[in-house]
């Protein structure tokens, strides 16, 4: 039978932020190990070349692109994508906005550099994660990773409206956790440390890259952690860790 | 009775009409109250097809308004195919049938919805209004197609509504895959408070997938002929899960008219009335002659005697039954439609019980 709907090998995954850093990287990885992915960015243009990238390898990707702070797109998202992949397994939720740039004592920062910050990097993930863990709960199998930081628990100076709605998605995560226990639908919450990324120069232009971890190298750390399958929870992924990296290239 | 015009304050407290036909008897109760009106050991098979913003307004190449509201995916035809009712100018806030006839359209024309061409490709012998559009979204493929009726599409909607309903508004809690052209509106009463607390009660729960199409379309002739043929499919899963209901003597509770069908439908269709997973298309009507194989009750919404979904509800109960019911419902004021409240038949089991 032929419908739009493309062929369904195997469920999929979602990755916001997917057009750099990070994200990119967990697209990148996922689509290697035989996961279909659907990257949401709000630039179209570096989304289509992650798109094109993955392809080009082999995988199966596709860009949606959209903001995930913006409420009437969420539907659209999740339907869009379902629409593309079919029953989707694993929601990432990376994108993420640091407030005000450069980083501002929270005496400078604009109260709508506050909002953005919890837009993105709280409310866009609650409203997600709404849409997309129904079904889940309904297979009675799925996994939502939360990318989170150590300025959730570290009070850095400057970093109050990016810290801020970090800790309150860690906590969302652990309500989420408690709410779906005995589901089979997990929520894991990873503090990736530092890592050469667009967003690390934004917020510490100074910072020497050499000391940085590896976007690739973490998304394999976080593949794992989805594919072990255990139970949820906090875990911070540090990179200089070689042995539990599994032999990095 | 009144059609519901808007959503009510919580989407799982509406009134419950229970049709218990075992103890021939018709009552009133909530939809918070489900969990203590099933049984454990019982099933609940809900559709978990999200709904597709399928209104599409737009015109001919001469300019004239039309308005298609997708009712399925042209299979036939493949990818970027799909079957659309058209309308003339105007949109929900008028009836159906008072709704002008859409342009004449024949093969080959192109229409223009916002961004997004079409082009006719056939037309129904059911209706002329009834017609096989192909999409000729840039660049082709399904991304830019989706993109684009997501972009354009509208939810449909009907003239009982007070406002415009998002696409939000549209999905129940559980909605996966965008395979329905109109809500699967019997799930929108539940709530995971309510799900997961029938199954705190021992009360299972299963899925499938149901591409529901349009309820109406103001055409005499093509609303006598829908349901269309609708596709789903039906996993392992939901096929041992009502195994095993039946094994220990549950009930299999379909959540809507879109339940019943995929259900009945697979099973009447096998040689051996034996419902197996899979995927398939059904073009099952049913009525008060159908001979049950799968499913012992259905909750659904409010629904008028005139209506094809009452007809359904006669495999379940006795015409008596389902009159007194109807008296009720108009008495006590319960409302219709999408929005309105709900109605829990439990039968006696089928012939597989």
């Amino acid at each position: 039978m032929t419908t739009m709907n493309e062929t369904e090998t195997r469920p999929a995954a979602l990755v916001t932020g997917g057009s750099r850093g990070l994200g990119r990287a967990m697209g990148l990885e996922l689509a290697g190990q035989g996961w279909p992915v659907v990257l949401v960015a709000r630039e179209a243009g570096p989304l289509d070349q992650v798109v094109a990238e993955i392809r080009a390898r082999g995988g199966r990707a596709h860009g949606i692109a959209a903001d995930v702070a913006d409420k009437d797109a969420v539907t659209a998202i999740v339907g869009r994508a379902a629409a593309l992949v079919g029953t989707i397994d694993l929601l990432v939720n990376n994108a993420s906005a640091l407030g005000p740039v450069p980083l501002r004592l929270l005496l400078d920062t604009d109260c709508e550099d506050l909002e953005r910050a919890l837009q993105v990097n709280l409310v866009g993930p609650f409203r997600l994660t709404k849409a997309m863990a129904g079904p889940m709960v309904l297979r009675g199998r799925g996994t939502i990773v939360n990318i989170s930081s150590d300025a959730a628990v570290e009070a850095y100076p400057r970093w109050g409206a990016y810290g801020a709605s970090k800790a309150a998605l860690d906590h969302l995560g652990r309500i989420w956790a408690a709410e779906l226990e005995g589901t089979g639908v997990r929520v894991l919450t990873v503090d990736p440390g530092e890592m050469n990324t667009r967003m690390h120069a934004d917020a510490l232009p100074d910072a020497d890259v050499r000391a940085l971890a590896d976007p690739a190298r973490v998304a394999r750390r976080i593949a794992r952690l989805v594919e072990e399958g255990q139970g949820g929870g906090r875990v911070a992924v540090r990179i200089e860790d070689e042995e539990t990296d599994g032999g990095a290239r | 009775m009144r059609a519901a015009r808007t959503y009510p304050a919580r989407r799982d407290d509406v009134r419950l009409l229970v049709v218990d036909v075992p103890a021939a008897s018709v009552r009133e109760s909530r939809t918070t109250r489900l969990p203590a009106l099933l049984s454990r050991g019982d099933l609940l098979v809900l559709n978990d097809a999200a709904t597709v913003p399928a209104s599409l307004q737009g015109g001919t190449a001469t300019g004239q308004a039309v308005e298609a509201r997708l009712i399925a995916e042209d299979l036939e035809r493949g990818a970027g195919h799909f079957w659309a009712v058209l309308f003339g100018a105007g949109d929900w806030r008028q009836r159906t049938e008072d709704r002008p006839p859409p342009p004449a359209v024949s093969p080959g024309d192109r229409l223009r919805f916002g961004q997004l061409d079409a082009e006719v490709v056939a037309l129904s012998p059911l209706s002329s209004r009834l017609v096989a559009l192909r999409f000729l979204n840039e660049p082709a493929g399904p991304d830019a197609l989706w993109a684009a009726l997501y972009r354009e599409g509208r939810a449909v909607q009907y003239s009982y509504l007070a406002h415009e309903l998002p696409l939000w508004a549209v999905q129940t809690v559980y909605a996966g895959r965008p395979w329905a052209f109109e809500m699967p509106s019997a799930g929108r009463p539940l709530s995971w408070e309510i799900l997961l607390g029938l199954r705190e009660q021992g009360v299972r729960w299963a899925s499938l997938t149901h591409a529901a199409g349009l309820s109406s379309t103001g055409d005499g002739a093509l609303d006598a002929a829908l349901p269309l043929p609708e596709r789903f499919e039906i996993p392992e899963a939901t096929v041992a899960a009502i195994a095993d209901a039946h094994r220990g003597g549950g009930r299999v509770i379909a959540v809507g008219t879109t339940v019943v069908r995929a259900l009945e439908g697979r099973a009447s269709a096998a040689a051996d009335g034996v419902l197996r997973a899979g995927a398939g298309v059904t073009d099952l009507r049913i009525g008060p002659d159908h001979r049950r194989r799968v499913v012992d009750g259905i909750l659904s919404g409010i629904h008028t005697s005139a209506e094809t979904h009452f007809a359904l509800l006669a495999a379940f109960a006795p015409l008596e039954l389902l009159e007194a019911a109807q008296r009720t419902a108009e008495s006590r004021d319960f409302t219709t439609h999408e929005l309105g409240d709900a109605m829990l038949v439990l039968a006696r089991r089928g012939p597989t019980g």
